[in-house]
């Protein structure tokens, strides 16, 4: 049975496979991690020709900060986004893509999807620094609030060790997790505010000749809490309230702590089944 | 003596889909996983391993000694039983693990030796060595995909091997890389033995197993048949995995399918009378009669000369000589002619062999068919198995030419 302390225990293989991913992820490409920057912006390009140009989405102006740009906005949103959509997939892919290496050593299998979404901490952390630079062009004074994006951060990073802890091992049983996953992450991505305002949310809405408060169930959505905690702290410069930072904070630890005993409840076989 | 790995009534099994299921709907409509069979692929096995000596897993294909060794790496989890482990365990079952093409052989060395669980620390103090011992000084900063297949296994295995663990697995790698590397492989794992380490082989190269292990568990099926001194064991398995074996008049066991059959070995002395003894030194012939049921292409007649102890002396046959004849019939004789056998003394077995021409099925072998003893001779010595007919020179006595 894996312990917590063998898991402490193993943090330079962690680490060595945490610079593995890094160290392999654009090796041989000319443009190297510049690609890692040129996607999101890529991203954002297309979105504000579709959101802002063609179907004229207005931003938000943040407040207190005056800000009214789309394309900053809408980093805000996809970048944290992009954060748990390869998290996601990376997890799933991290037991089943080292098969090779499951079958052959022993060590704590965690080990494999905390390196690979520490990987994607470390790419995430370098394009919220390239953002706050962007941040700063635009005339957002973002740099007192970066010790409260780290924050968000660290909840959301355990957010998804606990989501990815539980889905890298589902998906060794059973594969189509991952095709289902693509489907969820689709419609999550739409039921979140990254590409429009939340004000767009009706508060409620008939459905069949029911009445739904649309707005409060919209806001449970743990992944709405978080792009709204990240705009307020970025765009709009003013503190997340705290009860949605408590709310987070609740939802990543029980996710984690379900994450972390369904791996071990089904990490037994893994090494067969993979 | 400590125990350095016990085995309780370990059971491991398998489970054989029928159909194999990985959907959920398929899940959902079945109500339960797939249909399955269990099957043990270890089944209730239980023995001791002391710390400090070499332990050798033998059976045939699928016998479950590879299964048993990766639940001792812990690779695998045995659904019931016990093993304890005493110290650092570190399982070589494959060279090279995580080793990733595009990276350089220098953060390889890092990346494979965490797994192996070695910290930072301990590889910066061990990265000299282990380089040195893999010959790589001047591509350790090259990617791996560079390397040839032998610069990988090296780097791997001297990797591994710099591990330092208490008690080392290691899985049927050991016949990697050219001669030299080989030597240097198994110099490493003396040094091993001598410094007191509990290594465990699984291998199908008895040979070298019943030289190398103290002790030796034989698998069957799953289960355990014997476990004891390496020599006895093996033998019983190199006995029984030929069906077709009888045991003859002198206690001797010979199997094979007997279109051809040896039916007597001699030895002849210089005056061209049997005999079951001679002096080293002597000029010896060895001779198998043969009786063809058949006529047989291109026989390969085979002879070992082995000591009691089960090492192997000589092993010559027909084939490597180039002396095997087109087709052979009906009975007759064929020779070995030593000019100067200089078997030192004591009591050696002879066992014969008639084979096909690909040496893969076996006409008629005969283990252990003649014995013989040799006595004291010239050159007059009796440390080993043979003696080289050196003189000594310089300031000694010379021996009269």
């Amino acid at each position: 049975m894996t312990t917590f302390a063998e898991v402490v225990g193993a943090r330079d293989l962690t680490w060595n496979l945490t610079l593995r991913e890094l160290r392999s992820r654009y090796k041989q490409s000319a443009l190297g991690w510049t690609w890692s920057l040129l996607n999101p912006l890529s991203t954002v390009i297309i979105y504000s020709m579709v959101f802002s140009f063609f179907l004229r989405i207005e931003p938000p102006v943040g407040k207190p900060s005056g800000l009214d740009n789309f394309a900053v906005f809408l980093l805000c949103g996809l970048l944290p986004w992009n954060f748990l959509q390869a998290s996601l997939n990376g997890s799933m892919g991290a037991l089943i893509g080292n098969s090779n290496l499951i079958k052959k050593v022993y060590f704590p299998r965690e080990v494999l999807v905390i390196s690979a979404v520490a990987s994607l901490v470390i790419t995430f952390l370098i394009e919220l620094v390239v953002l706050a630079v962007i941040l700063l062009v635009v005339g957002n004074m973002v740099l007192p609030w970066l010790p409260m994006v780290l924050v968000i951060v660290v909840i959301q990073t355990v957010f998804c060790l606990g989501a990815g802890l539980m889905l890298s091992v589902l998906n060794v049983y059973f594969r189509d997790v991952q095709h289902l996953m693509s489907i969820v992450m689709n419609a999550l991505f739409y039921a979140a505010p990254i590409v429009y305002p939340i004000r767009f949310v009706p508060d409620e809405a008939t459905i069949l000749g029911i009445t739904l408060p649309l707005g409060t169930l919209y806001r449970l959505n743990p992944i709405v809490q978080f792009i709204e905690a990240y705009r307020n702290a970025m765009y709009n410069l003013r503190f997340p309230p705290l009860g949605s930072i408590l709310y987070l904070l609740a939802w990543s630890l029980t996710l984690f702590a379900v994450g972390w005993a369904v791996f071990r409840r089904l990490e037994g076989r893994v090494a067969e089944e993979v | 003596m400590a125990t350095a790995i016990s085995v309780e009534h370990v059971t491991k099994s398998f489970r054989l889909y029928n159909e194999r299921n990985q959907s959920l709907k398929a899940m959902v409509l079945a109500r339960a996983r797939a249909r399955y069979e269990e099957f043990h692929a270890v089944d209730d096995v239980s023995f001791e391993i002391p710390a400090g000596t070499t332990f050798g897993l033998v059976g045939e294909n699928g016998s479950g000694k590879s299964t048993l060794l990766k639940c001792i790496a812990r690779i695998l989890r045995p659904e019931r039983g016990t093993i304890r482990t005493e110290g650092k365990v570190s399982a070589l079952l494959e060279l090279g693990a995580g080793f990733h093409p595009e990276l350089s052989g220098r953060d390889n060395t890092y990346l494979n030796g965490s797994i192996l669980g070695l910290s930072r620390k301990q590889i910066d103090a061990r990265f000299d060595q282990i380089v040195d011992f893999a010959g790589l000084e001047k591509f350790i900063d090259t990617p791996v995909k560079n390397y040839s297949s032998g610069m990988y296994v090296r780097l791997g295995f001297s990797i591994a091997i710099n591990v330092d663990p208490d008690i080392l697995l290691v899985d049927e790698v050991l016949a990697v890389g050219d001669e030299q590397f080989q030597r240097k492989c198994s110099e490493k794992f003396l040094e091993l033995r001598e410094s007191g380490k509990t290594v465990v082989v699984v291998s199908h190269a008895l040979g070298s197993l019943r030289n190398l292990c103290d002790d030796v568990a034989l698998l069957e099926h799953g289960k355990l048949r014997a476990v004891g001194p390496a020599v006895e064991v093996i033998d019983t398995y190199l006995d029984d995995v030929h069906e077709d074996r009888e045991i003859d008049s002198e206690g001797g066991v010979r199997w094979g399918s007997s279109e051809g059959r040896i039916d007597n070995v001699e030895l002849i002395d210089q005056s061209g009378r049997p005999t079951t003894s001679f002096c080293t030194g002597d000029p010896i012939t060895i001779r198998l009669h043969y009786r063809m049921r058949e006529p047989l292409d291109r026989p390969v007649f085979g002879i070992a000369i082995e000591t009691l102890e089960g090492v192997v002396v000589s092993g010559p046959n027909t084939r490597q000589t180039g002396a095997v004849p087109d087709q052979l019939d009906g009975a007759g004789s064929v020779d070995l002619v030593i000019a100067r056998c200089l078997l030192v003394p004591g009591t050696y077995d002879i066992t014969a062999s008639l084979f096909d021409y690909s040496c893969t099925h076996a006409y008629d072998y005969r283990r252990r068919a003649f014995r013989f003893d040799v006595e004291r001779g010239d050159p007059a010595e009796e440390y080993g198995v043979i003696a080289l007919d050196g003189r000594w020179a310089g300031d000694v006595v010379a021996a009269p030419l």
